[in-house]
């Protein structure tokens, strides 16, 4: 059990800064993802993290000592792989057990941690098998069996999931979740798919281009994006963007989204972006629950307008609705039993309660 | 009525092309067949050829009958070579000089190409091709100066290297230890990265990740590379030729030919007979091992 530091971590390859100084504190017990699109340094900072990648500048602390030219064997952290990198020839008792008998450890104490975990993992009758006897998600757990036998500081997650179909996918997350609330171990999972992100984590961190682009709890990415890319990349469908100017009309603040729809804002949306320049290029971001069918009611912030819908996908639950708004697809989503159809104009309710106003510049949400 | 006549002429044409499909396995069947057999008679006949003269008698080798057909076949050839001393050190020496060598040459090899593998340090790429092409230059090149680094090994320390066994040791490697290091490289870089990081995180030292993880993993490539690195030294020729001359010092391969040709009287029978049995331990090493080099040949050409 300890906590993780990051302090302005920077990993260059060559010419190629893959991580530009990034700093992260993960609290002991907690279990921290990171997210983003590949390509933006998550894996290697988790390979930093685990000491397969040495670290170009700053300091990685574990449990307050500075591991940066600690081995990986003297972390005391375990690491989980896409791949899940099980030992072929080995069983899976042997798998599990390979790092304590490595370490020595004393014949019963390992036998007693494994079957521990087995049965934690549900794998019980598995243990003599090799891995290619074993199904994807039977691999996963092995390879998670490995990392509790160990009983280290930190658990590594790079991508477990990825290589599973979508069932066991969420199977297997609810599964990781479950090991997390019984061993408390601080652990780091690297993931591209923010589904996971949200579900998993106790706090996220979205990583775009080597930098850290927003941390917070999954609730609050979702309501207070910092940022146009963490306001894009969290949430499924994702957000929408429109372009719109603020404008001063009968001395109460409208937002102009096209020459002809014009709303007045909300009093507390107009009060946090009175002074923000009338001229500047802006962008609204709405996500898809905040555009519905409208209702015959009239609620504060909520405002109505047609629109001829391009394409309908009902999913039982809701229909996501899409259609075309000056050159860019909007989409929305509405009641199943609305009366939502491809090609048919439909009385559309947009929830400015819920808005957020991005600098189209800077990508800032404001 | 139309939609039947529409199935009507569907199902011919489904059915047609299935028979031309069938008939092109047939006939691809059918040319390898052809082919693996005109090969197999190919291969197969000289050993025959030896089988049969080493059951003859010399008066009957060198009659004018029909050299295909043993008309009083006789085991006197087997009786005298399995019965002569020499033959027998040959047969030893040749034994001795394979074994340490295939165990010198994997001794060498197994970590060498598990550092060019994995161990990534300054220059491994390099000097891992050039590891290959050293094995590119042929022994007909190196004999001579080999000879001299030996002769003035020789004068130097006082220790004679030529002319004894033992100096095969040496020399045998220069051929096996590059090719060996190329095919165990090949076969330790189609194992996962994934693997040796987990094991390294998992305490293991890089010796150890070598012998409990790689070497268990790669066994089929390890055998394929023992028996090329075996194949090699029990069948080298013109090294022993070289470098050993005392008939106490002589591999099998040499020794039959310079104690069984004396002068322009060449003991066919026996040559066969020696010839046959020296073919013997590659043979059944193959055997035992085939399913083994065929795995090792053909893994890591797919990754999986």
């Amino acid at each position: 059990m300890a906590d993780v530091t990051l302090r302005k971590v920077v990993k260059r390859y060559d010419e190629v800064e893959a991580v530009r100084g990034i700093d992260l504190d993960i609290a002991d017990h907690e279990f921290v993802v990171l997210v983003g699109p590949s390509g933006c340094g998550k894996s290697t900072t988790l390979r930093m993290i685990a000491g397969l990648e040495d670290i170009t500048d700053g300091d990685i602390m574990i449990g307050g000592d500075v591991v940066n030219d600690v081995p990986p064997k003297d972390r005391d952290i375990a690491m989980v792989f896409q791949n899940y990198a099980l030992y072929p020839h080995m069983t899976v008792a042997e798998n599990m057990s390979f790092g304590l008998r490595l370490k020595r450890y004393p014949k019963a104490e390992i036998k007693t941690r494994v079957d521990e975990a087995a049965r934690m993992l549900d794998i019980v009758e598995l243990v003599d098998r090799k891995p290619k006897q074993l199904s994807g998600g039977q691999r996963q757990r092995v390879a998670m069996g490995r990392a509790i036998v160990r009983n280290p500081k930190v658990f590594l997650f790079d991508e477990p999931l990825s290589n599973l179909d979508a069932k066991l996918r969420v199977q297997m997350r609810i599964e990781i979740k479950k090991v997390h609330q019984k061993v408390r171990t601080t652990t780091v999972y690297v993931t591209h798919d923010q589904v996971e992100a949200m579900t998993l984590a106790d706090r996220v961190v979205v990583m775009n281009n080597g930098r850290i682009e927003q941390i917070g709890t999954p609730n609050e990415l979702y309501h207070n994006p910092a940022t146009r890319f963490v306001a894009g990349f969290i949430g499924s469908p994702a957000m929408n963007f429109m372009a719109c100017r603020l404008e001063d009309v009968g001395g109460k603040l409208h937002i102009r989204l096209t020459d002809r729809i014009v709303f007045p804002l909300p009093p507390a949306r107009a009060d946090r972006y009175k002074n923000v320049s009338r001229t500047d290029k802006l962008q609204l971001g709405l996500r898809p629950e905040h555009i519905t069918e409208a209702s015959p009611h009239a609620e504060p912030g909520v405002e109505n307008f047609d629109a001829v819908l391009d394409v309908i996908e009902p999913m039982g639950m809701e229909t996501m609705i899409y259609f075309i708004m000056e050159g860019v697809e909007i989409c929305g989503r509405v009641n199943p039993n609305a009366d939502a159809r491809a090609g048919a104009p439909m009385r559309l309710a947009i929830d400015l309660n819920n808005m957020h106003l991005l600098n189209e510049a800077t990508g800032a949400v404001i | 009525m139309t939609s039947t006549t529409v199935i009507d002429k569907s199902a011919p044409t489904r059915a047609v092309k299935l028979r031309s499909m069938s008939r092109d396995r047939t006939w691809a069947l059918r040319w390898s067949y052809f082919f693996l057999t005109l090969f197999a008679i190919f291969a197969l006949i000289p050993p025959l050829y030896m089988l049969i003269t080493s059951l003859k008698t010399s008066a009957e080798i060198s009659a004018a009958t029909n050299p295909w057909w043993v008309y009083h076949p006789t085991l006197s050839n087997y009786v005298e070579l399995l019965t002569s001393n020499q033959f027998l050190t040959f047969f030893r020496n040749s034994a001795l000089v394979s074994i340490f060598v295939v165990t010198i040459t994997m001794l060498i090899s197994v970590p060498a190409a598990f550092a060019l593998a994995r161990m990534r340090f300054w220059g491994s790429a390099t000097l891992a091709t050039g590891v290959f092409l050293t094995y590119l230059i042929p022994e007909t090149l190196l004999f001579l100066p080999l000879f001299k680094m030996f002769v003035v090994f020789g004068d130097l320390t006082g220790i004679q290297l030529i002319n004894k066994w033992y100096v095969l040791l040496i020399v045998y490697p220069t051929l096996t230890v590059p090719f060996c290091t190329w095919i165990m490289i090949g076969y330790f870089a189609s194992i996962p990265k994934e693997l040796d990081e987990a094991a390294i995180i998992d305490g293991a030292s890089w010796f150890q990740t070598l012998t409990r993880i790689f070497i268990p993993v790669a066994l089929p490539g390890l055998i394929a590379a023992t028996i090329f690195a075996f194949t090699v030294s029990w069948a080298q020729f013109l090294y022993p030729l070289v470098f050993t001359t005392s008939t106490d010092q002589l591999v099998l391969p040499v020794g039959i030919i310079t104690t069984l040709i004396k002068g322009d009287v060449f003991a066919w029978g026996q040559i066969m007979t020696g010839a046959l049995l020296g073919a013997a331990p590659p043979l059944i090493i193959y055997a035992f091992l085939m399913d083994y080099y065929i795995a090792g040949l053909t893994a890591g050409a797919t990754k999986g």
